[in-house]
């Protein structure tokens, strides 16, 4: 592992090469940064496009647009992009952008291994996404259809795209551990003199708390998807049952990481929220200290809850108390932090620009989406819920409103500091407008047609349903289209506008905004003073 | 302000730290094979019986004649396994540290040799502890010819120890099939 630090290859910055291989080769936080970025965004695009296939076939009963193979797979790639394509490389880099800026530190502590991990994304990507483009046209048996959770016994006989898959989940894995050690490098040791651990932004706390935990589960994924490589080639017997295994074991694994996860994607989103209500209601965030301690509360309780999500697996009335009264519990720590950003607001003088807009619209849907799972949590009314259109409906108000509308909250704060521009306000409040619309278009609906009863993961649906996810598709589509509006955004904000100031919004504070915008090349490179 | 080549140095310490916490989770991940192991069969949860065969001076010298257990016998073949499997008599009702033998018959209608291994699991998870094997057809892998019908026994007995809650125990059998080209792809 390369360990090159930032004073090493301080000097090579100065004159960086022209065209690709400046990317290529690039150490400078910023580049990366910009690099994650546009890697995440592309992947929503891709899985999007995957799901809208899907939203398409499911506009009307009956088989009409793909075939229930092709339809797995669609399913299973949405979900693994989105996760691990997407929404990570979105949480890090806006770490990779704004963590070394918060904290005034020059660069991220390790650069040259800050370079790997990104370019080990792309790769994994392609090795993803190559079976089923395969698949598509005819060669071979397509990509992974086992949904993404690649419960056993169907992911150990599945065909080859499987192997791809978990290939793809170690080069990612990989990529994520590489970004967290760098992570948590940076924060331990490259903060500001005089910043203290409880004077760091509740953005550095996010993220350290995030890298922690991906530090932990990540390897324990990448060891589950061996045992299934090695079931599925080596006469292994982990998940077979006929040579002693159980595949229940494979559950085990897969949401000890899995559950974490939905923490490693919404703490990053939690350290930037607090940064733009207080931005925007002119106040400094309230309640610090409880923030920080509840956010390592999440963390802590994340990793011992996970088996809530096998209630239906057999299980003893025991082991289901205990994961019940346990995820019951994180609640309690996530109403703390809902409590800090509520009160953030009062009295405040709040101004509704759009990050200020997605920040509310993160709040109120990440509250609805919050409040069923609790719903889902209670083992008793659990079964009846289980892989119904609830469950989706719960975990799309859980994920979308973080992982995309509280990471675009974070995009339209920072857009003045990294391009120098303001960004189009009137056409940012219409992008609000379309994903507030288009995302309870698309996910209401189906929390009536779970309650209904209408189950996940099918390509087809008995008549009732219809006019229910008629509308669903219809929001999906609205939802699709906002997100080429934020295209048009960006680029039109890069390419001009009105001139941004250091301090581009009156009621921000921190480090990132006394450097002057957009942020010059080198920051910080005389580390700032923190009293 | 650190000396640069110092912060570097430190920058390497703790990347190396957080490397082994990383290297140290990724056996983790292998631990939690055994581990889930011990676990199931400690806490009796899963509905995993012992795997090994009871022994026979673990018979109880007396039988509790003062109530009864409803053993019911349950049998599947998975698929690739083309068998007819099913128990013989589809429930008994046993005193507690009686020893009683059951058979299982299993036909092979293909015209192959069939390799298959059968794998038991109890219910309800509190009862699994309870019920003790002497001798088992699951013990061993069994091959089953062409055409063949087979009579396999089952030798157990339920533990007094059991609760009395437990009234009613259910055995099932799962017969997968070992031939490699006969398991579902």
């Amino acid at each position: 592992m390369s360990t090159t630090t930032a004073a090493d290859t301080h000097a090579e910055h100065h004159d960086h090469p022209a065209g690709f291989s400046r990317w290529l080769l690039t150490t400078n936080h910023k580049d990366i940064g910009n690099m994650y970025l546009i890697f995440a965004f592309v992947m929503l695009m891709v899985g999007g496009a995957m799901i809208l296939t899907v939203r398409a076939e499911l506009f009307t009963p009956g088989l009409q647009i793909v075939k229930p193979e092709l339809f797995n797979q669609l399913i299973t790639l949405h979900g693994l992009i989105m996760v691990f394509g997407a929404a990570m490389p979105a949480a890090t880099g806006l770490a990779n952008w704004m963590l070394p800026m918060v904290i005034g530190a020059p660069d991220m502590a390790l650069p040259r291994l800050n370079n790997w991990s990104f370019w080990i994304l792309p790769p994994a990507a392609v090795m993803l996404v190559t079976p089923f483009v395969l698949g598509l046209a005819g060669i071979g048996t397509g990509g992974a259809d086992t949904g993404w959770t690649m419960y056993a016994p169907l992911s150990v006989q599945t065909g080859w795209g499987m192997d791809f898959t978990i290939f793809a989940v170690h080069m990612l894995g990989m990529s994520s551990i590489l970004a967290s050690i760098n992570v948590i490098v940076t924060i331990l040791n490259m903060r500001a003199p005089g910043m203290t651990m409880f004077k760091m932004p509740l953005f550095a706390w996010a993220f350290l708390l995030t890298a922690f935990l991906l530090i932990f589960i990540m390897p324990v994924l990448a060891g589950g998807v061996t045992m299934l490589l090695m079931d599925r080639h080596f006469e292994t017997n982990f998940f077979n049952a006929a040579g002693g295994g159980d595949p229940v074991l494979w559950q085990h694994i897969f949401w000890f990481m899995g559950h974490p996860e939905v923490y490693v994607l919404l703490l990053p989103i939690a350290g930037v929220i607090p940064h733009v209500i207080s931005a925007f209601a002119r106040k400094p965030s309230f309640g610090y200290t409880a923030q920080v301690w509840s956010m390592i509360a999440i963390a802590a309780l994340s990793i011992v809850v996970w088996a809530h999500h096998m209630f239906t697996s057999g299980m003893s009335t025991g082991a289901q108390l205990y994961f019940m009264y346990s995820t019951m519990l994180i609640s309690l720590p996530l109403a703390v932090l809902f409590y800090c950003w509520i009160a953030t607001f009062w009295r405040g003088s709040i101004s509704l620009e759009t990050p200020m807009l997605f920040a509310l619209g993160f709040i109120v849907f990440f509250g609805w989406g919050g409040l069923t799972g609790l719903v889902l949590a209670d083992a008793a009314a659990d079964a009846q819920y289980h892989n119904a259109y609830f469950l989706v409906a719960h975990f799309h108000y859980a994920l979308y409103p973080t992982t995309v509308m509280g990471a675009m909250a974070g995009v339209y704060y920072w857009l003045p500091k990294w391009t120098g521009h303001m960004y189009d306000e009137r056409l940012g409040k219409l992008h609000f407008i379309l994903v507030a619309i288009g995302m309870n278009l698309t996910f209401l609906p189906q929390f009536l047609l779970g309650l209904a009863g209408m189950p996940r993961r099918i390509p087809d649906y008995a008549l009732q349903f219809a006019d229910l996810n008629m509308a669903s598709s219809i929001g999906a589509f609205i939802l699709g289209i906002s997100h080429l509006l934020f295209i048009y955004v960006v680029i039109k904000c890069v390419r001009g506008g009105q001139k941004a100031e250091a301090r581009a919004w009156e009621g921000a504070d921190g480090l990132e905004w006394t450097v002057p915008s957009p942020a010059p090349y080198h920051t910080f490179e005389t580390q700032p003073v923190v009293k | 302000m650190r000396d640069q080549a110092d912060s570097a140095r430190s920058n390497r310490r703790t990347a190396r730290r957080l490397a082994a916490i990383a290297v140290v989770a990724f056996g983790f991940g292998f631990a939690l094979v055994p581990l889930y192991d011990v676990i199931c069969r400690v806490a009796g949860v899963g509905g995993r019986p012992a795997p090994t065969q009871a022994d026979a001076a673990s018979v109880p010298k007396s039988v509790d004649r003062s109530r009864r257990v409803k053993v019911e016998l349950m049998a599947t073949a998975m698929p690739g396994a083309s068998w007819d499997f099913r128990p013989e008599r589809h429930q008994v009702e046993v005193y507690p540290g009686e020893v009683v033998t059951m058979n299982y018959i299993v036909k092979n209608p293909t015209n192959v040799s069939i390799i298959g291994q059968a794998v038991p699991s109890v219910s309800p998870p509190s009862a699994a502890e309870h019920l003790k094997k002497l001798d088992c057809f699951c013990f061993r892998k069994q091959e089953i010819g062409a055409g063949e019908t087979r009579r396999m026994p089952v030798t157990f007995f339920v533990s007094p120890e059991i609760s009395d809650r437990d009234n009613s125990i259910t055995l099932s059998y799962s017969f997968f099939p070992l031939n490699k080209a006969l398991q579902a792809n």
